[in-house]
Formats: structure tokens, C-alpha cells, sequence
């Protein structure tokens, strides 16, 4: 076993100095009623050249860009990424560490969270952020909680326009915590219904749930809805699930927002089937004490260097146990250094092309599609980079159709609104710097021809 | 001795991103646009980032490269960190993760054309029921405290369908904080148990009522010591109608050896970044699968990928899921990882994995125990927690951690658990070689003489590093957490 260096030599020296016969007397704490008495039942063992061989077989089970042409966002999205943040990240000094408890000999990782934690509240617009969360359903959980928390209030309002699996993880994480979750309906723009948060929003509701883009790929109006919200002192929370939208849109801080959570994938993760992602949490200053996850801060040595700890640790699990702002541990931390060095590269000005080259695809894309018979646009509101598409022969089949010219032409919507009849026509299309003008046009060309 | 690993060397400084950055200056480029450019209305559109990096590509790679130098890793050398199972992370294991057919998968892939990652998590959630005993497994929590969460919302949802309301969860002093946090996030009071080491059946049937809903274990405990009774305390739970959920941390004492699903553990964690070879990465990604039994399997979070014939699919069917606890389905990236790990070490290997897991923490013990005082004498498992009360010089665990970082070490894991007083947590893991606990016990030798004799090469401690001790008082009293804010 090339991973385990022991030689049987070597092995029985060891007994000897331990003072045991064998191996087996090292577990003789471990009653023999519950000893496993054979063999585990696996595969057998594979070499390192039959495991590539093996792995290469399943890995090619799967579509990939080279086998299809696809347009699917819904919360991951394909997005360039440039061969050094793989270079960089696969520095094993930062991959094969731990958690940095030891701040003299985690310089590196302590120092690239600061520089992380930095870009997050830039791109928010929000005064503190935390060292990451799981993904961004999971961050968005952790926002209704501190909202919860910091409120001493039991309700809190979802957007039906937030991604329905952060909402689903948001109803999980609250199953027991005697919580009033309630949904908000969208308007006809796909966009969160103002009036009818006006109408819900009262004195009860610690917070207010919003994507920024949501679901359908709508901007909504942060500024319009942060009123009615904090008229009634609640919190309003915006959901990111495409971050490359903030190198273009308004910060959520600046118009309102009192926690912004989001899914960090698209700077620079691979799609990965769903995960490893990277959930991120910004919060105003006066929350930073209620915020939950690891945050690292700046400090100085005896000597008067500067260099950087973990910090606030007072409200984490290991310190505060069942008193804690969260159970979380372990976080995301490779993910959150991923998305440091894409972020370093594309820089002030390759974050801003790079979301402007969504906004025009996706706008073209929109444009060329409300032109082709049996197709609409059911949204009016501003879009970045996905947008709804109503196909009046139902939008299972069409998109049916487009795989067999081998385009995945966007995600249904009707599996996630069952309730909703009108959402069964309804898909949603995701264009992103990654296509060309050649390659909308493929997609629009199968849509018009019936999908041939 | 030798001379220890740790000597000095040139340390390359870097400023932070923000600091370096020059105007104008860019590291990527992309293709000329090639449709019209679309403009949104001006009130949605944001000025300039203030203060965002503009740096070269060569900037990047240099800073990040000068500030990796500065971390250690297990690549580096030996990380006995206590609890967190630092094994040696496959280098194949990267590369098979990075496969296109697995980075490239979307999650939104239609399922025929996502046979790839389906089948290979299938494939995965049978091995680690075989290895735990259990009957099912989910694979989405993103790590142990996840996975410890998803658990405990499965035996809270069980118990409600049974019709039982309960309101407190047992948890011993030996615990993972981790463990009460998530109690206290489904809702539950924590009661502690006393255990003196090892926890015994008296001692949970003395607190055992109607009223408790689970007993969350670790096993082994986080002194390295097997939970001797464990099957009796499974029994006095379940006779009183509670469960017993086990944190699975410290699974790497027991490949193949015993299954907590065989112990009457009703629901366990896993942690593949720990048992499993996975990366750390610097505090994740990990993954947090949780086994459960098959009365208990009908709450799993969905969807769940099944094989129906020969296709696989995502089980979403299921109306008393608990729901989901992430976005997707899991880290499946680290579930690449892991697989891999386990079709190369097969069933010997991962036996054969915990065997010298724990032959190489008693070889540590045996060496170190006549000048480190061992609290509980009982035969360690895969850890082994010694205490600094004879360290002398006025010296304390904090002092030896920092001063075994100069020798050229990842220190242990230490004033946990919280039960030993200056608690020194050492878990060497199975990958480590003979030579390198040698040497790793020579340095914590050297270092106990040193206490006695010169306790100032303690106390300073380190030395040799890019920094000295940070004053985390003054962190955390005026909090600095980004870039452009007052000096603290």
C-alpha cells in the first residue's frame, strides 16, 4: 500500500516498544460483541493506472462541453477560468493544510481569507464579511437565522423568486425553530411583488428574502423593497446566486441590503455536479457579533508585524458550544481561495468586461428568441445573464428536441412550481462570456426549426 | 538527537492584493465581444469598485505562490493535529476529481446524461454503508458539523412521526462543540454527561428519561479511548425511546475492524476529508455524509441518487424528507476524492489503514508517556491526549505547541478535549513512517528538557516563522477584518 510506509520489520519493533504481541492486542478495548468478524465487502483494490483507467470510464458517462452545447444556469453557472487558478490553488502548502489554528505557520491561508473576506465587501458593498459558508443556499440559511436572532422576532418572509432550493434549505434549517416562514409572491416582471410585501411586512417579520439576480435572472428593485422592510425594522437579505452580476449591478449595500449572502461558484469553480461551492456572508458592522463562521482579522506580534488570526472566535461552536451564532466548522476555505486568485486576475477591469459580455449575450440571446414563432419572454423585468423563456408547446418537449441536436437548452421550471400550471411552458436559459454569437445562434436556429 | 527539521530559511514578504495593485494594470483578457453591448438603466449600475485589485497575471502568481510559502501543510511534514485525521491526501485522487466528465458536470445536467457522477455516488453511498453498518447514506452535507446537523434533524423528524415530542439531547463532556451547537439548532436543551474518560451505561441511564430524545457519542471518544459499553448504552437509550446519533470524526480507529452500525448507532457522520484522504484544504471544502438505519432512512435530505435496473436517477420521491441541506447534492468533488481512495486501499488497505493508525499513536504514547503525564491510561486507539501538569519552567501547552512549530512541526490539537486540563491532543494518522514519530518524539523530548532547562526558548516561541505570536486579545477587541480599515 503505496499511501502507508510501514514495513512488517519496522511494525514489530514498534509492538515491542509498545509492549504488545500484535496488532490485534492494540484493540483489545473494542468487545468482541461488536467486532466486525469478516472481511468489509468492497471492490477490490485497484492500481494507481487501473484507477485513472476506471475513473476515466465513469467520468465519460457524463455530458460535458465538448458533447453538448449547453445554456444552464438556475444557481451554476460556466464561466472561463483561467489556467493559473488551478496552478495556484494545487500548491499543496495551501490544499493539504488545516484550518489555521496556528497563525505562525498559517500565514498564507489567514492572509488570503483577509484579502477574501476584502473582495466580498467590495463587491457587496457591505462593511464585514466571513471567511465563507457551505454554498449559497446554506449561507442564506444562516442569514434567516442571525435575522431570527438579532430581531427576537419569529417571521420571516422568502421571495417565491428566490431559488427554490434556498428556500427549501432555509425551511430545513428552521424546521424546529418554531419559525413563520412565509412566501412572497413575484409580480408579472418576475421580479418580488412590491405591493404585496407591503401588504405582509409587518412588526413580527425579523427579515425579508430576495435573490439579486433571483431565479429568473430578474434584478430586483432592492432599494423599493428595503423600504417597507425597514419601515417595519426588519432585515432585508439579498440572495446572490450569480456573483458575476456584481461586477456590473449596484451593490446590494448600497441599496438597502442588511445581510447579503450568495453562491460564489462563478468565480472561478469548476460546475463539479453541484459541489465543492462557496457560500459567502456580509453583514453590516454593528451585526459582526451575531455573524456566524470563521472571520479572520488583523492584528500585530510582539515585534510589531503585521499578520493575521482567526478572530471573534467567542461566538463559534468549540468556544461557545450550544450557545454559538452557528454550528459551522469546517467551511470552504479552498473554494473561498479560488475564488481570491479569479478575482485578483480578472481585477477592476476584467470583472466589469466580463459581466458586461453576460449582460450582451444574454440580451441578444433574449432579443433572437422573442422573435421566433411560439416563443415568449413572460418577464419584463431587467435581466443579467438568464431569463425565462414560455414555449407554447410546453417546454419538456422542446428542450427534448434540443438535446437530440445536442443543445441542453435550459432547465424546465415546471418541476420546481408544480402548483403553478403556467410554469410547465416555462424554461430558463442561462448565456453566459463562455458562448459565442455562433453558438446563440445554433440555439435559436434548433428553436425556430422545431428543434431539428 | 538529530538535527531537527526546522531550520531557518528565507522567508520572501508580500503585501496584501490591494496594496500591490497598480491602475490599469489587468491579468486576464477575453474574446472580443461579438454581439451588440447591451446597457441596463443607469440606476442599476454600479460605479467603479473602489479599490479592487488591478494586477498582472505574473503579480498573481507571485503573491499567492509567496503566501502558500508561508502555510503548513501536510505536504510540508508531519500535522499530528488531534481529531482532524491529517493523513496524506492522494495525489491521483486530485487529478481523477478533475476529470471533465466530473469537474465539467452540471448540476443540471438531464440525469441520462449524468450517468457518470450518479453512478459513482451510488457507488460511494453503498461502500460507506458497508464500512459503517448502516443502511443508508446520504452524501450532501458539506462537512461533519453538516452532516451532524442533517443527523439530528433525521432522528427529530423520526421521533415526531412516532408521535413523540422531546426536548433535551445527552451529550458526554468529551464532545466536539460542534455537537451541542447543533442540538441547540434543531431546537433541542443540551444536558451534559459526566464521563470521567470513558462514558458508561449508568451513568446515561441516571439521566435517560421520556423527555430525551438522543445521546449524541463519539466513538472512539475524542481521548482516543473505545467507548467500551457502547452496545449498553445503545440499549438504555432505545429502551427509554431515544436514539443515539455518533459524531463520526474519529472513524479512522475502526475501518474494518467494528461498525458503529453494529454498535446500536442509530445515525453517524462521516468525515471523508478526515477518514478518507480528502484535503483539508485550509478548512474545506469537506463532505459530511451521514449514515443512518433503515427506520430512519425514509428521512434522509433528498434527492437522493438510486439505481432503478441500470440507470441511475436522483430519488426525489420521498414525503418525509427532512429536505435539503444544500443546494445541490453535496461536495461532490471531495465524493471524487474519496471513492478514489477507496477503490485503491480496497478492504485489507482500509483495514490495514486503522491498524497502523493506531499502532503509530501508541508507539507515540509508549515513547512520550515517562515524560508527558497521561491523564487516562486506558489502551489508546488512533489518538492519545497527554496533559502539560509536569511540563515545569512555567510553561504550558500553548508554549510547547508554539515551540514545536520552530522544531518543524504542525503542533497537535490542544486544550481540547476540554476535559484534560492543558490538553495535548496527538493523532499521527497511518501514513506517517516510523522515522518521522521518531523524530517528531525527539523534538517533544527536547522540548520537555528544554522546559526545565531554559523555559525561554518556550516561551518565545517560535522563532523561525514569517511572524511571532499575534496579540489575538487586541484582534478581537477592535476587529479588523478587511482591508481599508483603521490600523487596530
Amino acid at each position: 500500500m503505496r499511501y502507508i510506509p510501514h514495513t512488517e520489520a519496522e511494525v514489530n519493533r514498534m509492538l515491542a516498544a509498545i509492549g504488545v504481541e500484535s496488532v490485534t492486542d492494540l484493540f483489545g478495548t473494542v468487545p468482541a460483541t461488536v467486532r466486525l468478524k469478516r472481511p468489509l465487502n468492497l471492490p477490490e483494490p485497484l492500481s494507481e493506472a487501473e484507477l485513472v483507467r476506471e475513473f476515466r470510464r465513469l467520468a465519460a458517462n457524463d455530458a460535458t462541453a465538448s458533447s453538448h452545447l449547453a445554456f444552464l444556469g438556475g444557481g451554476a453557472y460556466d464561466h472561463f477560468i483561467p489556467a493559473a487558478v488551478d496552478h495556484l490553488i494545487s500548491r499543496s502548502e495551501f490544499y493539504t493544510a488545516y484550518t489555521p489554528y496556528q497563525p505562525e505557520i498559517s500565514q498564507g491561508t489567514l492572509q488570503a481569507v483577509f484579502e477574501f473576506q476584502t473582495l466580498i465587501c467590495q463587491l457587496t458593498g457591505m462593511d464585514q464579511a466571513n471567511a465563507s459558508m457551505y454554498d449559497g443556499a446554506s449561507a442564506c440559511a444562516e442569514a434567516v437565522l442571525m435575522a431570527v436572532r438579532s430581531k427576537k422576532r419569529r417571521k420571516v418572509l422568502l421571495s417565491a423568486a428566490l431559488h427554490p432550493a434556498y428556500r427549501e434549505t432555509v425551511a430545513t434549517y428552521c424546521r424546529y425553530l418554531d419559525l413563520d416562514l412565509v412566501t412572497l409572491p413575484w409580480s408579472n416582471d418576475g421580479a418580488t411583488d412590491p405591493a404585496a410585501l407591503e401588504k405582509m411586512m409587518d412588526d413580527q417579520t425579523a427579515g425579508v428574502v430576495v435573490g439579486y439576480p433571483n431565479f429568473f435572472g430578474v434584478i430586483e428593485d432592492l432599494a423599493d423593497l428595503a423600504r417597507p422592510v425597514h419601515r417595519h425594522r426588519g432585515l432585508l437579505i439579498a440572495a446572490v446566486q450569480e456573483p458575476i452580476a456584481l461586477g456590473l449591478l449596484r451593490p446590494p449595500g448600497e441599496l438597502g441590503a442588511d445581510i447579503v449572502v450568495g453562491e460564489g461558484q462563478s468565480f472561478g469553480i469548476p460546475l463539479s455536479f453541484g459541489g465543492p461551492y462557496l457560500g459567502f456572508f456580509a453583514a453590516r458592522r454593528e451585526a459582526i457579533r451575531s455573524m456566524p463562521g470563521r472571520l479572520v482579522g488583523e492584528s500585530v506580534d510582539r515585534d510589531g508585524r503585521r499578520g493575521f488570526v482567526l478572530t471573534l472566535a467567542t461566538r463559534e461552536q468549540h468556544i461557545r458550544r450550544e450557545k454559538a451564532t452557528s454550528n459551522i466548522c469546517s467551511n470552504q476555505a479552498l473554494c473561498a481561495l479560488v475564488a481570491t486568485v479569479y478575482l485578483s486576475l480578472l481585477g477592476r477591469q476584467g470583472l466589469r468586461e466580463v459581466a458586461e459580455q453576460n449582460l450582451a449575450k444574454a440580451a441578444y440571446a433574449h432579443r433572437s428568441i422573442k422573435a421566433i414563432e411560439g416563443f415568449s419572454i413572460p418577464f419584463k423585468g431587467p435581466v443579467f445573464n438568464e431569463f425565462v423563456v414560455e414555449a407554447e408547446s410546453g417546454a419538456e418537449g422542446v428542450l427534448t428536441d434540443l438535446e437530440q441536436a445536442g443543445i441542453l437548452g435550459g432547465i424546465p421550471l415546471g418541476r420546481f412550481y408544480p402548483n403553478i400550471p403556467e410554469m410547465r411552458g416555462r424554461f430558463l436559459v442561462c448565456v453566459t462570456e463562455q458562448h459565442s454569437k455562433k453558438e446563440i445562434d445554433a440555439l435559436t436556429a434548433a428553436l425556430a426549426g422545431g428543434g431539428a | 538527537m538529530k538535527k531537527p527539521i526546522g531550520i531557518s530559511g528565507l522567508i520572501l514578504d508580500e503585501p496584501l492584493l490591494f496594496e500591490r495593485s497598480v491602475p490599469g494594470r489587468r491579468g486576464c483578457d477575453l474574446p472580443p465581444l461579438d454581439v451588440a453591448k447591451a446597457n441596463l438603466p443607469a440606476k442599476l449600475v454600479r460605479d467603479d469598485i473602489e479599490g479592487f485589485p488591478e494586477l498582472s497575471e505574473v503579480d498573481v502568481v507571485r503573491h499567492f505562490t509567496r503566501l502558500s510559502t508561508w502555510n503548513y501543510g501536510v505536504d510540508s511534514g508531519f500535522y499530528p493535529l488531534g481529531s482532524c485525521t491529517m493523513k496524506y491526501n492522494p495525489k491521483v485522487n486530485e487529478m481523477v476529481a478533475r476529470l471533465p466528465g466530473f469537474a465539467g458536470a452540471h448540476p443540471h445536467l438531464p440525469e441520462h446524461l449524468a450517468q457518470g457522477t450518479l453512478s459513482l455516488m451510488v457507488h460511494l453511498q453503498t461502500a460507506l454503508a458497508e464500512i459503517s453498518g448502516f443502511h443508508a447514506v446520504t452524501l450532501q452535507p458539506a462537512a461533519g458539523a453538516h452532516g451532524e446537523l442533517t443527523g439530528m434533524l433525521i432522528i427529530r423528524a423520526a421521533l415526531e412521526a412516532r408521535g413523540a415530542s422531546r426536548h433535551k439531547v445527552l451529550i458526554p463532556d468529551t464532545a466536539h462543540g460542534t455537537n451541542p451547537a447543533t442540538a441547540a439548532l434543531c431546537g433541542y436543551e443540551v444536558v451534559p454527561v459526566a464521563s470521567d474518560g470513558i462514558l458508561t451505561a449508568a451513568a446515561v441511564a441516571r439521566v435517560m428519561d421520556d423527555d430525551v430524545a438522543a445521546l449524541m457519542v463519539t466513538n472512539p471518544n475524542t481521548l482516543g479511548l473505545f467507548e467500551t459499553e457502547i452496545k449498553e448504552i445503545c440499549d438504555v437509550v432505545h429502551q427509554r425511546g431515544g436514539l443515539v446519533y455518533c459524531d463520526g470524526a474519529n472513524l479512522n480507529a475502526l475501518l474494518g475492524i467494528a461498525r458503529p452500525g453494529d454498535m446500536g448507532i442509530d445515525v453517524m457522520h462521516f468525515n471523508l476529508h478526515k477518514t478518507f484522504s480528502t484535503p483539508h484544504g485550509g478548512g474545506g471544502p469537506g463532505s459530511g455524509p451521514v449514515g443512518v438505519t433503515q427506520d430512519l432512512a425514509p428521512f434522509l435530505p433528498g434527492p437522493v441518487p438510486a439505481k432503478n435496473g441500470k440507470k441511475y436517477y436522483l430519488d426525489d420521491n420521498r414525503p418525509q424528507s427532512i429536505g435539503r441541506v444544500l443546494a445541490f447534492y453535496g461536495n461532490f468533488g471531495i465524493m471524487v476524492r474519496a471513492w478514489a481512495y477507496i477503490r485503491t486501499l480496497g478492504a485489507a488497505g482500509l483495514r490495514r489503514a486503522s491498524e497502523m493508525a493506531v499502532l503509530n499513536a501508541n508507539y507515540i504514547r509508549a515513547r512520550l508517556e515517562p515524560s508527558f503525564h497521561l491523564p487516562h491510561k486506558t489502551r489508546s486507539l488512533h489518538e492519545v491526549v497527554f496533559s502539560d501538569r509536569d511540563l515545569g519552567g512555567g510553561c504550558h501547552t500553548l508554549d510547547l505547541a508554539k515551540r514545536l512549530i520552530d522544531y518543524g512541526y504542525h503542533p497537535p490539537t490542544i486544550y481540547f478535549p476540554l476535559v484534560v486540563k492543558g490538553a495535548i491532543m496527538i493523532e499521527p494518522t497511518e501514513t506517517e513512517s516510523k522515522e518521522s514519530l521518531d523524530e517528531f518524539c525527539e523534538a517533544m523530548l527536547a522540548i520537555a528538557r528544554e522546559a526545565k532547562e531554559n523555559p525561554e526558548n518556550l516561551l518565545k516561541a517560535p522563532t523561525r516563522t514569517k511572524v511571532g505570536r499575534l496579540d489575538e486579545a487586541a484582534a478581537a477587541r477592535r476587529p479588523c477584518l478587511k482591508w481599508g480599515e483603521e490600523e487596530p
